[in-house]
């Protein structure tokens, strides 16, 4: 950190003033001109926990999408299919069992199970060629969103929330000042705020099984040297069955939570796949926390983006990768 | 990159030295069966099987082929050909003429097209210096999230791109005295593109810069430290690709009469990559080979599939499955499988030959 200070003493200032307006903007009343800038200060505040509460979900499906591609170095470009259909089987469990829990569960196991069962089944006799897995996760994903569409049709689903998760609580932030000079407090939904808590719930836990525990040992192992790792002597495709099936239960575990607060329709897997993707390019391929900082940036940007510029909300992301892309083509958080 | 590398040794980099032009047309004879029957086709095909079976198949194939040519010889898979079609497409309804007479210019042809050409180029080569900065697999990635970037930009744009509806009626010029309206001056102007597109290819691929690209596809590093400019080759391979794909453009949007947004959506750029790979990346014959599949299977399937008592909407399905066989078992695609066949025909007479 000082020595980030010694060497970009510039950049450290601007960084220190951002967050510190950053920091008047969430904290402080407005005045009315500013008002007048940037609309109302409730407005603002919902766009910006929304946006964080997207990138929590980004970053649990995301991070599934980047373990697979640096352990395996396979393009997973089914994981947007796996999302949906673990949205939908949630949705199945869910109303016939009556536990949104459950169906979590579930739906967690399932799509882990059919996860291992692809990984066993297909990639494990193409290791190492990583353009034809990539082909052929490109024809599951087609095959799986005609079944699903056979299934499920086009209409739109929705998970049914558990009682206590409905309903707004108020959060301690200021948002306007009424004349009487009480303070008007943010009323955010509850779901929201429970999905973001996950997010970071399952982001801790990963850094630590990553970082603590000796399968994450391994799997750090695998993703800088895979051959070497296999050489001495550990069975590196136990492994990679793991992680695809951790992986693919993600996926389908978001789709369940994805499905519950916003909604379930055909072409969200592209969607869901197309954010995976974004989210990856800009925190660098592999990298889990770069995956928490790209989920958390490209879900500001498309709620900021729609709030403040509704016709190029989903651009404003592209735009982002397009300068990380150009400036840093490893990511914003990978060595090289 | 097993697909890629398959296609080492194959006969087009085997006589590869042979870079004249007399070269391209000691062809094979069976190419020149088919140019004749493509030639004479007009004689006794209807205009449907014309222009939308042949001249649809002859223009995707063209797509494909910008495709074939980067992934093939330069090992770079990009998914943003489509979108360059797409964007060429667009660049003659807002200079020409259509019913959106609020946006669309309604210059002349011979101003537009080529406008429309140099803007598609050069949007494709900028996909390809943003996508040359990573390597193998993640081309890919960011191609395909450039192509989505475009598609949702002409969405939600409408004062240039007129958003979800995109442009209508778009009209095909009548020039030097014949109405390309019609469908047989139509299907010749489309077969001359393409045979045009094609030769060019198998030329630019024995030419030195397409020697140097195989070298790049093959060992980039070991290119460079004998002096090429490794990144510059690649881009010119992007450029390249991209005035094809232009072309192509053009003429989808004339063989339309109309585009819009899912003209070049996720699902084209896909089924595009489906053409090149299941027709075979080794070959720039192999494109063509995989659109006309393609055009078949998109025609008739529906009816095949209410024939045999399936549903006739399971066409997604149908594709899907017949790509992962083709992924699975014939990496090479259809002319892999041809080529694997023919070895097998020949293995009984060449006893301990290289079959």
């Amino acid at each position: 950190m000082n020595s980030f200070i010694g060497r970009h003493p510039i950049w450290s200032l601007i960084i220190v003033i951002l967050i510190a307006i950053l920091l008047f903007l969430i904290f402080a009343v407005w005045p009315p001109e500013l008002e007048q800038l940037l609309g109302r200060k409730r407005i603002f505040l919902s766009a910006l926990l929304n946006g964080i509460t997207l990138g929590g979900l980004y970053f649990v499906v995301a991070s599934g999408f980047t373990l697979i591609f640096g352990l395996m170095r396979n393009v997973n470009l089914a994981h947007g299919s796996l999302y949906l259909f673990g949205g939908y089987f949630g949705y199945e469990i869910a109303n016939w069992t009556g536990s949104w829990v459950f169906a979590l569960v579930a739906t967690f196991v399932i799509v882990a199970l059919l996860g291992m069962v692809l990984q066993f089944t297909i990639f494990r006799w193409m290791e190492g060629q990583d353009l034809r897995q990539t082909l052929v996760t490109i024809a599951l994903s087609l095959i799986l969103a005609d079944l699903m569409l056979w299934r499920w049709g086009g209409d739109f689903y929705q998970v049914p929330m558990p009682t206590w998760l409905g309903g707004p609580v108020e959060i301690p932030l200021v948002t306007a000042m009424r004349s009487s000079g009480e303070y008007v407090y943010l009323q955010f939904p509850l779901v929201r705020l429970v999905i973001l808590l996950g997010a970071v719930v399952i982001g801790v836990l990963m850094w630590l099984a990553l970082n603590r525990t000796k399968v994450g040992m391994l799997v750090r192992a695998g993703v800088d040297d895979r051959d070497m790792l296999s050489a001495t002597g550990v069975r590196v495709q136990l492994l990679f069955l793991l992680v695809f099936a951790f992986g693919a239960g993600l996926a389908g575990f978001t789709g369940v939570v994805g499905g519950t607060f916003q909604s379930l329709q055909q072409g969200e897997d592209i969607k869901i796949l197309l954010a995976s993707l974004v989210v990856v390019i800009v925190g660098g391929m592999g990298s889990i926390t770069g995956a928490a900082v790209g989920a958390v940036l490209i879900g500001l940007a498309d709620q900021f983006g729609t709030v403040y510029m509704p016709t190029y909300a989903v651009v404003l992301t592209f735009v982002i990768m397009v300068v990380v892309l150009a400036l840093r083509p490893q990511g914003l958080l990978r060595g090289h | 990159m097993a697909l890629v590398e398959a296609t080492r040794g194959s006969p087009a980099s085997a006589k590869s030295e042979d870079w004249s032009l007399t070269g391209i047309f000691q062809a094979h004879p069976v190419l020149w069966l088919l140019a004749v029957f493509l030639l004479v086709l007009p004689a006794f095909a209807s205009n449907f099987v014309l222009i939308e079976i042949f001249g649809w198949a002859m223009i995707l194939g063209m797509i494909a082929l910008s495709l074939m040519f980067l992934a093939g010889y330069g090992g770079m898979v990009s998914l943003v050909q489509m979108t360059v079609a797409g964007c060429a497409g667009y660049m003659v309804a807002i200079f020409g003429t259509t019913v959106m007479t609020d946006i669309s210019l309604g210059w002349p042809w011979w101003v537009g097209v080529p406008l429309a050409i140099v803007i598609a180029v050069i949007f494709g080569t900028l996909s390809g210096v943003l996508s040359v900065r990573t390597e193998g697999i993640y081309t890919i990635m960011i191609t395909l999230a450039i192509a989505s970037a475009f598609y949702y930009f002409t969405l939600q744009n409408y004062t240039i791109f007129n958003g979800f509806s995109g442009f209508n009626a778009v009209r095909t010029p009548i020039a030097f005295g014949v109405d390309w309206r019609s469908a047989v001056p139509f299907y010749y102007l489309i077969l001359f593109w393409a045979v045009l597109a094609y030769l060019v290819v198998v030329y630019v691929s024995r030419s030195p810069f397409g020697l140097a690209l195989q070298g790049i596809r093959d060992n980039a590093r070991r290119m460079a430290a004998l002096g090429f400019n490794v990144t510059a080759h690649r881009i010119a391979a992007y450029a390249f690709a991209a005035l094809i794909a232009a072309v192509a453009g053009v003429l989808l949007v004339w063989h339309g009469g109309q585009i819009s947004p899912g003209t070049a959506g996720v699902g084209p750029v896909i089924d595009i990559l489906i053409i090149a790979v299941a027709g075979g990346l080794s070959r720039p014959i192999g494109a063509f080979i995989g659109a006309i599949i393609y055009v078949m299977l998109r025609t008739f399937a529906l009816d095949a599939l209410v024939a045999v008592g399936l549903d006739g909407k399971r066409f997604q399905l149908l594709i899907g499955l017949g790509f992962l066989l083709i992924v699975l078992f014939s990496p090479d695609g259809i002319l892999g499988l041809w080529a694997r066949w023919r070895a097998r025909m020949q293995r009984p007479n060449t006893h301990g030959g290289r079959a």
